[in-house]
């Protein structure tokens, strides 16, 4: 999978998951602001992430991520 | 239905056989002095096997909050309490002759739900972490939902799990997954959890207590004894190992890594500070 593509389908689900439009959300956008998402939501996106791309993510390793194009690399990294 | 216990902490009731509980304190049934003395009450009956003559057959354990399970221990109230005990000017080992009485007091009620004279089951969702995993663990059967995740972030605290998480957590699984939950503080989805042996059964969002219901209404099915027997051959209670993780906890709880890790967490304004934190400014 292309970087880009993995980027479209994180936002795919981003937008899904809670409920945003989707043309409002991008890559290098931080995604805590864009979803509106506190530290318990975020780990109901880490879930999600893990069941969409069947990886698993350690929290660590999403700890210092900011936007959806960093996150995207993470799950590059595992899938 | 016999209603038995409803409190601010949990409401538990004997429904033909079997002992419901419901843990409903807000945000995350932390589990400090209240939900403690709440789960103390109970104890009579996980050590008799009756409510006033009934026998109990079954017993399920499951949390109508809906952050999760349990995010484990009351940090806040245990920073307050060793903050002021701190103010008082009391000696290191007075502060850890507290903790131990705790811990003691924890132990009793852990102890009792694992050797409970019945099966248990119980049903997860969201966080599952710390203390409310140690909680899990003590349960025969665990049925979690697919939001569930599962932690151990004691060492983010410079501590170790203290309500007896480690002994039992070995217990179920092998040693490579117990370390690296242990020494990474990472959290663990529902789906992994089950594919590593820690949860029985799986199910969609929601679902847990229906099927932890059924699960129970099946153990009812069973002559009582013999599920005793069984249980207690499969699952012995490792006393020792609980007593070195209880001492370590102690050993550990009055280093200054601690209270400050405990100060940082009472003046997080995160909803779960345990949870990994949002990128921020160091402080």
């Amino acid at each position: 999978m292309t970087r880009e593509a993995l980027i479209t389908r994180l936002l795919d689900l981003a937008a899904t998951q809670f409920a945003r439009p989707r043309e409002a959300l991008f890559a290098e956008q931080d995604l805590f602001d864009a979803l509106e998402i506190d530290s318990v939501d975020a780990m109901t996106l880490l879930t999600a992430l893990e069941s969409e791309f069947h990886v698993e993510i350690p929290d660590y390793e999403v700890q210092d991520v900011r936007t959806f194009a960093a996150l995207a690399d993470v799950i590059a990294k595992r899938v | 239905m016999r209603e038995l216990l409803d409190d601010a902490q949990l409401t538990a009731r004997l429904e033909g056989h079997t002992l419901l509980v419901t843990l409903h304190r807000e945000p995350a049934n932390e589990i400090g002095s209240s939900m403690l003395a709440s789960l103390e009450a109970l104890v009579p009956i996980l050590r008799s096997g009756y409510v006033d003559g009934t026998q109990v057959r079954a017993m399920l354990t499951a949390s109508s909050v809906r952050r999760g399970f349990s995010a484990g221990a009351d940090l806040r109230e245990l920073h307050r309490e060793n903050q002021a005990a701190i103010e008082r000017g009391e000696s290191d080992a007075e502060r850890t002759r507290a903790v131990r009485t705790f811990l003691d007091r924890v132990h009793a009620v852990m102890d009792a739900l694992d050797d409970a004279p019945f099966p248990t089951v119980a049903a997860v969702h969201g966080v599952v972490f710390g203390g409310g995993l140690e909680l899990m663990l003590t349960h025969d059967v665990v049925i979690a939902d697919r939001t569930a995740r599962f932690a151990f972030p004691e060492l983010r605290l410079g501590l170790i799990p203290g309500f007896g998480g480690i002994p039992r957590l070995r217990r179920e699984l092998g040693n490579a997954i117990v370390r690296d939950l242990l020494l990474t503080g990472r959290s663990l989805g529902a789906e992994r959890a089950y594919h590593v042996g820690l949860v029985a059964q799986l199910v969609a969002s929601g679902q847990a207590p229906a099927v932890a219901r059924r699960t129970a209404e099946q153990f009812e099915r069973f002559d009582g004894a013999t599920a005793r027997v069984a249980k207690r051959f499969m699952k012995p209670i490792p006393k020792d190992e609980l007593a070195k993780e209880k001492g370590l906890f102690c050993h550990l709880f009055t280093s200054a890594t601690v209270t400050n890790a405990l100060a940082r967490f009472d003046r997080s304004t995160e909803a779960m500070p345990y949870l990994p934190a949002r990128p921020g400014p160091e402080e």
